[in-house]
């Protein structure tokens, strides 16, 4: 089992998330988070003082896959997420050590 | 036929009954003493030709009312204004503080307010300083009537109290959002209550009170001050300015290189909502000013009012545009502000084509005004001191410039009441500082004085 993890632009996010139900993988965990890589901020100003912005809004998706359906769950989110411009995203792969389904207590691959 | 009977009889029951009831009125009239009968008396005894003057004064009256509403609505702007331009962290202590201000501003103008504001004749020291008690019947010995103050102050006692108590707390209102988000709570609240109890009141008196602003030239050379540019918002910024300066600027604003690091405020729509609810509650602040509803003034004061505030609306966006790159909301918002703090010396005096050059004026003071301050280190999250202090010096010169009112005379009326103003809330400020401290500690200014003054938050997003 493998945890995937993508970082991707918000408004990007409708997208992403039909794109992986296509290739059957429906539930993902969500969260507005913050960062930057090379993206660099943008300058805002306030009340006549200038301050940079470094942190810019994106979202964070997390989804729990089998091992045999990590690479077209990978593929179907850098194929929706891709705008060609820079400050796109990333997608990490980690293992997933264990599962479990709350309400009927399944372990292992069943619980996904 | 039997129809058209039914359908009458309705109708037919009903102006019968309405001709016994007019009929029967002047009997009843004799027999009972009711609004009608004193108005028939006031006629009586004033000669007939008062009648109309008795109709004037009520509907005057009842404009002054809807004023000193109007006027607490300000209050509303106050509180989401500050509320919208300081961080999230510090919302419920803003709110609390507009709370108490409103509150103890009410109470203390009548315990002592009113009647040191206008001492009539008991003076300690005359056209200076007159400290009175509280307010007592004031429907009492004609107070309800135009024996209060004539057609001129065309209110009963009680309407001239609570429209002017509305005012007197606006004035502490200013201070609290130049010192918001590291003054100290209780320090704060026992600081407005003097402000407003002694400060605003003795400074009013020089001039509303008839005291020595009053009686410049002997009478010709008058300060002016139509509904309050330097005795209230005047007032209030240069009380701002002092405890300012002796508070400090918030934690990090200033870096050591120079450099002005902002805080950001966390609601534009409630600073947005504020600006407009302010400028709302200024027609009831301008317009009641009038004392009467005479309707020449009533509606010249109006026009001038929101026209100067549309033109410093206009000029803050375009100066502030071209000199800071983008169109700063904030800075429109204070434009807003400023053309109605310019205006409101000469509401009542000028052309409307002179109520919006002032209001314009206004706007570019406002937003060199907030620059300057930020530059030279004094920390102002609302731009208090620009907004009233600054243009509150603009507005009431302004008056003598284009209102025809005395120019030397008003230069002293500006350096009398706010070097009062300075002095005394830095003096008072000063004393709490020694004595109890002013300011949070920095740990407490880093967590929020949600939490370290008042133990709860003000956006609390989890639902159990």
């Amino acid at each position: 089992m493998k945890l995937v993890v993508a970082i991707i632009k918000p408004f990007k996010l409708e997208e992403v998330k039909e794109a992986l139900s296509a290739v059957g993988i429906e539930g993902m965990t969500v969260t507005e988070v913050k960062g930057f890589g090379r993206q660099k901020g943008h300058t805002e100003i306030y009340r006549g003082s200038e301050y940079t912005v470094d942190f810019l809004p994106k979202v964070k998706i997390e989804i729990a896959v089998q091992d045999e359906a990590v690479t077209s769950a990978a593929e179907a989110i850098v194929k929706a997420a891709k705008t060609g411009k820079i400050g796109d995203g990333k997608v990490f792969v980690l293992p997933l050590e264990e599962a479990i389904r709350i309400r009927t207590d399944e372990r292992g691959e069943t619980a996904l | 036929m039997k129809k058209l009977l039914r359908k009458l009889t309705g109708p037919l029951l009903f102006a019968i009954v309405a001709i016994a009831v007019f009929d029967l009125t002047p009997a009843m009239a004799q027999e009972e003493a009711g609004p009608v009968d004193e108005y028939l008396e006031l006629v009586e005894a004033s000669g007939a030709e008062y009648a109309p003057a008795f109709d004037f004064f009520t509907v005057s009256m009842l404009w002054t009312v809807i004023a000193a509403a109007l006027v607490f609505i300000m209050h509303l702007g106050f509180a989401t204004l500050e509320a919208g331009l300081t961080q999230s962290k510090n919302t419920v202590n803003i709110l609390f503080k507009n709370v108490w201000i409103i509150s103890i501003g009410l109470v203390t103008y009548a315990v002592l307010g009113f009647n040191t504001h206008y001492p009539g004749d008991a003076w300690q020291i005359p056209g200076w300083l007159g400290i009175n008690g509280p307010i007592g019947n004031l429907n009492a010995d004609g107070g309800d009537t135009w024996g209060y103050g004539g057609l001129s102050l065309a209110m009963t006692g009680y309407g001239d109290f609570i429209f002017q108590a509305m005012f007197a707390a606006t004035a502490a209102t200013i201070v609290s959002g130049a010192v918001a988000e590291r003054i100290k709570l209780s320090s704060f609240m026992i600081y407005s209550t003097i402000l407003v109890a002694f400060g605003y009141t003795i400074a009013g008196s020089w001039h509303w009170g008839g005291g020595w602003l009053s009686t410049l030239g002997g009478g010709d050379a008058a300060f002016y001050d139509f509904a309050g540019s330097t005795v209230v918002h005047g007032f209030g910024g240069a009380a701002a300015l002092a405890a300012v300066m002796i508070l400090g600027p918030r934690s990090g604003k200033y870096a050591k290189d120079g450099s002005i690091k902002p805080i950001v405020g966390h609601s534009m729509p409630l600073a947005a909502v504020g600006v407009f609810l302010l400028f709302f509650g200024w027609f009831g602040f301008n317009g009641g000013s009038v004392l009467s509803a005479n309707p020449g003034p009533l509606g010249l004061v109006f026009t001038t009012t929101a026209l100067a505030a549309a033109a410093g609306g206009i000029s803050s966006i375009l100066i502030s545009w071209i000199v800071l790159k983008k169109p700063d909301l904030s800075m429109a918002l204070n434009g807003l502000l400023a053309g109605l703090v310019s205006i409101t010396a000469g509401a009542d005096a000028v052309t409307v084509f002179e109520a919006m050059l002032m209001g314009a004026i206004g706007g570019v003071l406002v937003v060199f005004s907030i620059i300057f301050f930020d530059k030279i280190k004094i920390d102002d999250p609302v731009g208090a001191i620009s907004v009233h202090g600054v243009c509150g010096i603009w507005g009431t010169l302004a008056v003598g410039i284009f209102g025809g009112a005395n120019l030397m005379s008003q230069f002293i009326g500006v350096i009398g009441v706010y070097v009062f103003a300075f002095v005394f809330s830095g003096a008072l400020f000063l004393i709490l500082k020694a004595v109890m401290g002013v300011r949070v500690s920095e740990e407490e200014e880093f967590e929020g004085l949600d939490i370290s003054e008042h133990g709860q938050e003000a956006y609390n997003h989890s639902n159990t």
